[in-house]
């Protein structure tokens, strides 16, 4: 080991003798054309965005899925030349057929408590039929369509108060903040199990009850990740630049503060729209769903429930169907969340 | 345990009895404007109905029938059950039910904890792995599909394609008859915990001071267990009390998927007959519960880390 250098003379004495000799250093070659300069083209935040998208599989496939799943459950029901309402008990039950698919067990129309005979040898039902003779084909993409209405409304709506009350409550602070935080606090501390059973008992059970259902449960969520979003902005310097300027507090709100946490919101409202489906087969299972003979899946799956042992498909389908719909929309949901905040990728 | 700890705990504790209270309050009113009633025998005269009302003590004002429930309850007293078994207690009534769902959903969180903790730390620990992947895609499928879905799949699977397990709950068989709803509830806790603590592990294993514990020499296997682990675990309790929460959620269906005489089953039964007094109960305690484990886990966690209360006023 070197003399250990401990004082300003021993310093200069070794500076001193210290030469810098050819081959202590050598030249890595880099072909470097310095009369060349690249121009890397600036590109902006939603295209960066849309690039990291785009290199995440799991969120094109589930993409992909929803977007095929909202075609389906429009174009199906239409196309079908059985309605989703129509009741007719000698196609009780069928199990499921489906044409050039006969040669897999599971579709080749055996099973059911009615076979496809006599007058019904050429019918087709892709899932079978239920127990009323409804054909299930139809009534799980129309079911498909009303949980998605469903829950596509109530998230939207939610954004909105959620949006409102966080902005208002972030940005305003003192008092107002504090009223409307322990209020928030109160609210988020009763169940949202407890909420909806007690709402749905004032309200009658229906498609318009379940959407208030899950507006007035999960808001708080919302105005939570705007509210604490808004907090992080406001005290950024564009803001106080543009306070300085003599901005009024609604154009700060709208046009500085807004565009800045739209991407929070946007991750926040595609995460709960999974929740919102699952509330609303959560609440068709405890027998507070759509009214007969409005299809959702939760309701199907509460129906096919009930002849479990003799037709199991009536419930597989439903539940089949349910569970690929919300994987695809947190795969999507956590597709969005990495391309818009690379940071949270590893959480 | 210092003064402001102490604090804290008091304010966090007095703010669930307050929001306890204002809970009790609510659903009181919202069950007097439910419509409906629990005497709708059409047999009944309006002179019958009213001796009823009068003996059930509905016939005084609504906030003073309040004041006399909260008063029979701090007695234990949970008032009787008009419809589901008419004038039994409605302690007696759900007082055997509690067990069944807590042991269950107790059960649920251990296996689930214990299972995802392991598959959390084994992933990142073996990162961009075959674990890793598996980890990853486990945690993907238990986070999205509601325990309900895996449950009937499972009962179609281990029930009527291959007998093994019973389909409904028997009560002379609980543990055999408690695996499935117990393996449903479980997985979506296994999917919680697990992606929790690898990415918790993740971070632990990129931190500073686990690089000065490797630069000091100490082998692998004592720098794993001994310094990343342990705090890796501490976050995780954070993740519990969500967790917890849509259990109970999840078992109210699973209950009613398995036949498991529980909680969750009695509550639905109650709302379907507009069981006043059965309904106020459970709400009750799943809201007590609910609160409890919130505030135990924000005062466990203010006292591991005491930074936490720091500026976050909204615990």
């Amino acid at each position: 080991m070197a003399k250990e250098i401990s004082t300003q003379k021993e310093l200069d004495e070794f500076l001193e003798g210290y030469h810098v000799l050819d081959q202590d250093y050598e030249l890595i070659d880099i072909p470097t054309r310095l009369d060349h300069d690249e121009v890397v083209p600036s590109s902006s935040f939603m295209h960066d965005v849309w690039v990291r998208f785009k290199s995440n599989k799991g969120a094109l496939i589930g993409g992909a899925i929803i977007l095929l799943f909202i075609i389906l459950s429009f174009v199906c029901p239409m196309l079908s030349h059985y309605s989703f309402d129509a009741v007719n008990t000698a196609e009780q039950s069928m199990a499921p057929r489906i044409p050039g698919l006969e040669w897999i067990s599971w579709f080749n129309g055996q099973g059911g408590i009615r076979q496809y005979t006599g007058e019904f040898a050429n019918a087709y039902h892709y899932f079978g039929t239920d127990v009323l003779g409804r054909d299930l084909w139809v009534r799980c993409w129309e079911g498909c369509r009303i949980s998605l209405f469903v829950a596509g409304t109530a998230v939207l709506v939610n954004v909105f108060i959620g949006i409102v009350y966080g902005m208002i409550s972030g940005y305003f602070g003192g008092i107002v903040d504090s009223i409307m935080q322990r209020f928030q606090e109160v609210v988020n501390s009763i169940p949202t199990l407890v909420i909806l059973t007690l709402l749905l008992l004032i309200m009658k059970p229906g498609l318009y009850t379940i959407i208030v259902a899950l507006i007035l449960t999960e808001w708080i969520g919302m105005a939570r990740v705007t509210r604490a979003q808004v907090l992080k902005i406001k005290e950024e310097e564009f803001i106080l630049a543009s306070k300085t300027l003599g901005a009024s507090g609604f154009f700060i709100i709208f046009k500085k503060v807004l565009p800045n946490i739209f991407g929070q919101i946007i991750i926040m409202a595609m995460f709960s729209i999974p929740n919102a489906i699952f509330y609303e087969a959560f609440l068709a299972m405890v027998g507070l769903g759509v009214p007969a003979p409005q299809a959702s899946l939760g309701s199907l799956i509460n129906d096919g429930f009930k002849s479990i042992l003799v037709t199991p498909y009536l419930v597989i389908i439903p539940v089949v169907i349910l569970g690929i719909l919300m994987l695809s929309f947190n795969l999507l949901a956590d597709g969005l969340r990495d391309a818009f905040d690379p940071k949270m990728k590893e959480m | 345990m210092d003064k402001s700890t102490l604090r804290y705990i008091m304010r966090r504790l007095l703010i669930s009895i307050v929001t306890l209270f204002v809970i009790v309050f609510v659903l009181f009113l919202m069950l007097k404007l439910m419509p409906g009633t629990p005497f709708n025998d059409e047999k009944l005269t309006e002179a019958q109905r009213a001796q009823i009302y009068a003996s059930y003590g509905l016939d005084k004002p609504v906030l003073t029938q309040f004041f006399i429930y909260v008063g029979n309850m701090l007695k234990g007293d949970f008032g009787i059950s008009f419809a589901i078994q008419r004038n039994m207690p409605v302690a007696a009534l759900v007082g055997p039910r509690i067990g069944i769902s807590f042991g269950l959903g107790i059960g649920a969180v251990f296996i689930g904890t214990i299972f995802g903790l392991i598959l959390g730390i084994v992933a990142a620990l073996n990162r961009n792995h075959f674990w890793d992947s598996f980890a990853t895609i486990l945690s993907v499928i238990g986070v999205s599909i509601p325990s309900f879905v895996v449950c009937l799949l499972l009962l179609i699977l281990l029930g009527v394609q291959f007998p093994v397990l019973p389909v409904i709950y028997n009560n002379s068989a609980p543990f055999k008859s408690a695996i499935i709803p117990m393996l449903a509830m479980s997985l979506g806790v296994i999917a919680n915990v697990a992606r929790f603590t690898r990415s918790e592990m993740i971070e632990v294993l990129g931190s500073e001071y686990i690089l000065l514990a490797q630069a000091k020499g100490i082998s692998r296997r004592r720098l794993i267990w001994m310094h990343a682990i342990r705090n890796c675990l501490i976050p995780v309790i954070t993740v519990l009390g969500p967790i917890i929460v849509g259990l109970m959620t999840g078992s109210m269906v699973i209950e009613k998927i398995c036949a498991i005489p529980g909680l969750g089953s009695l509550l639905v039964k109650a709302i379907e007959v507009r069981d006043y007094n059965v309904i106020l109960a459970i709400s009750f305690l799943y809201s007590a519960l609910y609160i409890a484990v919130m505030l135990i886990i924000d005062v466990l966690y203010g006292i591991i880390d005491p930074r936490i209360r720091l500026g976050k006023g909204d615990a």
